[in-house]
């Protein structure tokens, strides 16, 4: 258990005021562990996004810090890649051109880069897609482009604002299939942020529960380890039983706040 | 379910064409008809027929008008996209420059070109006059179109970018450096939409600076272009002539207009709402 003693990233007393006054977060504490899978469960606008985007480095904490207790540099962004809510593809691009945008931007040339595009692509099963434009592909076919997009620089942690938000049920539940494989595969550190009980419960090896007004962590749930989940985990008793717990605590905190205030 | 469309969406196609041709048909025959019907004298309104036959006879001396006009035009539209696309590409790398140039840019815009035409032919050469007119009023659609296209890039791939390309070392070169990348990558491609909504519009109105500066000038007794020719063929009745050159600038107008909407067809094709809807 070594290495629950050593973070891959850890936020201490992170602190956002915004420009506007309003805060986001309030001393918010936060360790994620190599290799797991890391939900950020709350309802909107309790702060999730914003200590993803600290994580990333696209927004930096008003007091407290992050630090990458085992790495030798400074700069981080060599290792993490960002799924936004939106696939954020660029629609004059095709496919390939948009999983190659992270690695041309680190100077890398198309015919480089070639054979990690067409590898990206296969891991979330596109890889007949490569010339289709964005705007040809479903939804979901979209997010798996922008995924692979995220992990075409090969992250140690891949950071996931409320991907499949904007998806279909059936579309949403393959997709969640298709991640925990795709990490089993790859072995990165996922941070997922979400505002579904059942989406949370069904991926997490830990789910961190947020409430809003500061935004801060008010409960961690254990959830099910990696590869404990065979064909019918969705149905399983197991994950009922999850999803119950994890209700009950969102509930318990929501009311909880709701007498404070 | 595409077998029985298609025919049905052939039959909307060619209605598409034949309806706008049946009508301008039956107009140009009803026009035809009016003038020998009532035997209107032609230098109050020429008929079709005769517009025809002058713009035959006069073909040597309407062809190089055409010619003038429309490099003057084409002239000015080119430099108007340059200036346009350059001048914005500037203003968006730097909120400095914008705030002192861009409030100048749109008092041109708004001071009417045929108020301005006189002073320029007093300062310039009349050809040089003329090319500034059609430059002046074909840049401000391009500039302010693409500074819009500049400035809608998706804020969420911005921030892609800024993740995985901005330089760690933070000097104002390097910080420079990936703004121009940003710029070539992201900015230019995103803005291609409204640009060439910018290009179109310029494309009509640099005729239009054309024309108004020709007749400005025509009006001081200078000039060669289908504007001249115009106020020439009115101060001398030929009002035959000056309807066949008044069709050649709408023809020319027309054609710009087609030209400048296949040049936008091929470039979004792929990838933009307003290219892809038309296809149904």
């Amino acid at each position: 258990m070594a290495e629950i003693a050593t973070p891959l990233v850890s936020l201490q007393g992170v602190t956002k005021v915004f420009t506007n006054g309003v805060m986001a977060l309030a001393d918010f504490d936060l360790d994620v562990r190599p290799g797991e899978f890391l939900s950020l469960l709350g309802p909107s606008g309790c702060g999730k996004s914003t200590a993803l985007r600290i994580i990333a480095g696209l927004s930096r904490p008003s007091s407290g810090g992050v630090t990458w207790p085992n790495a030798a540099t400074q700069d981080h962004r060599g290792e993490i890649g960002f799924v936004f809510q939106d696939p954020t593809l660029m629609p004059w691009a095709n496919v390939a051109d948009n999983v190659w945008l992270p690695s041309r931007l680190r100077g890398v040339s198309r015919d480089a880069a070639r054979e990690n595009i067409s590898e990206s692509l296969s891991l979330v099963g596109l890889k007949d897609f490569e010339n289709a434009y964005p705007r040809e592909l479903s939804g979901g076919m979209r997010m798996r482009v922008s995924i692979a997009r995220a992990l075409s620089i090969k992250p140690k942690l891949l950071l996931m604002d409320e991907p499949f938000a904007a998806l279909d049920e059936i579309t949403r539940f393959k997709l969640n299939d298709d991640l925990l494989k795709l990490q089993r595969d790859v072995g990165c550190t996922i941070v997922f942020v979400t505002h579904s009980v059942y989406e949370s419960a069904y991926l997490s090896s830990r789910i961190a529960v947020m409430t809003p007004r500061p935004g801060r962590i008010a409960a961690e749930i254990e959830g099910v380890a990696q590869g404990g989940r065979d064909m019918d985990f969705r149905t399983s008793t197991a994950y009922a039983e999850l999803c119950r717990h994890v209700s009950r605590v969102m509930i318990d905190l929501t009311s909880n706040e709701g007498a404070l205030s | 379910m595409t077998a029985p469309l298609s025919p049905a969406l052939g039959r909307r196609n060619a209605l598409e064409w034949l309806l706008p041709a049946a009508v301008f048909i039956a107009a140009i025959a009803g026009w035809e008809a009016y003038v020998r019907a009532h035997a209107v004298p032609t230098y109050i309104l020429p008929s079709p027929s005769l517009i025809a036959t002058t713009m035959v006879a006069d073909w040597p001396l309407l062809s190089a008008s055409l010619l003038v006009t429309l490099k003057t035009t084409l002239l000015g539209l080119v430099l108007a996209v340059v200036g346009g696309v350059a001048l914005a590409v500037l203003l968006s790398l730097s909120k400095l420059v914008e705030y002192s140039v861009y409030p100048f840019a749109v008092v041109l815009q708004v001071t009417p070109v045929i108020a301005i035409a006189p002073l320029l032919l007093i300062y310039l050469p009349q050809d040089i006059a003329v090319l500034a007119c059609a430059w002046l009023v074909a840049f401000f659609p391009v500039l302010s179109n693409t500074m819009l296209g500049l400035q809608s890039t998706d804020r969420n791939l911005l921030e892609l970018f800024e993740l995985y390309g901005a330089s760690p070392v933070q000097s104002p070169a390097a910080r420079f450096g990936s703004r121009l990348k940003a710029l070539w990558i992201l900015r230019l491609p995103a803005a291609l939409p409204a640009f060439l909504a910018g290009l179109r519009i310029a494309g009509g109105l640099s005729l239009i600076g054309a024309v108004v500066a020709e007749m400005a000038a025509g009006s001081a007794g200078a000039g060669s272009g289908l504007a001249y020719r115009i106020m020439e063929s009115q101060y001398r009745l030929n009002i035959p002539r000056l309807f066949a050159a008044l069709v050649l600038l709408a023809f020319t107008g027309i054609v710009l207009f087609l030209l400048l909407s296949a040049l936008t067809r091929i470039l979004l094709r792929r990838w933009h709402e307003s290219v892809l809807a038309q296809e149904g």
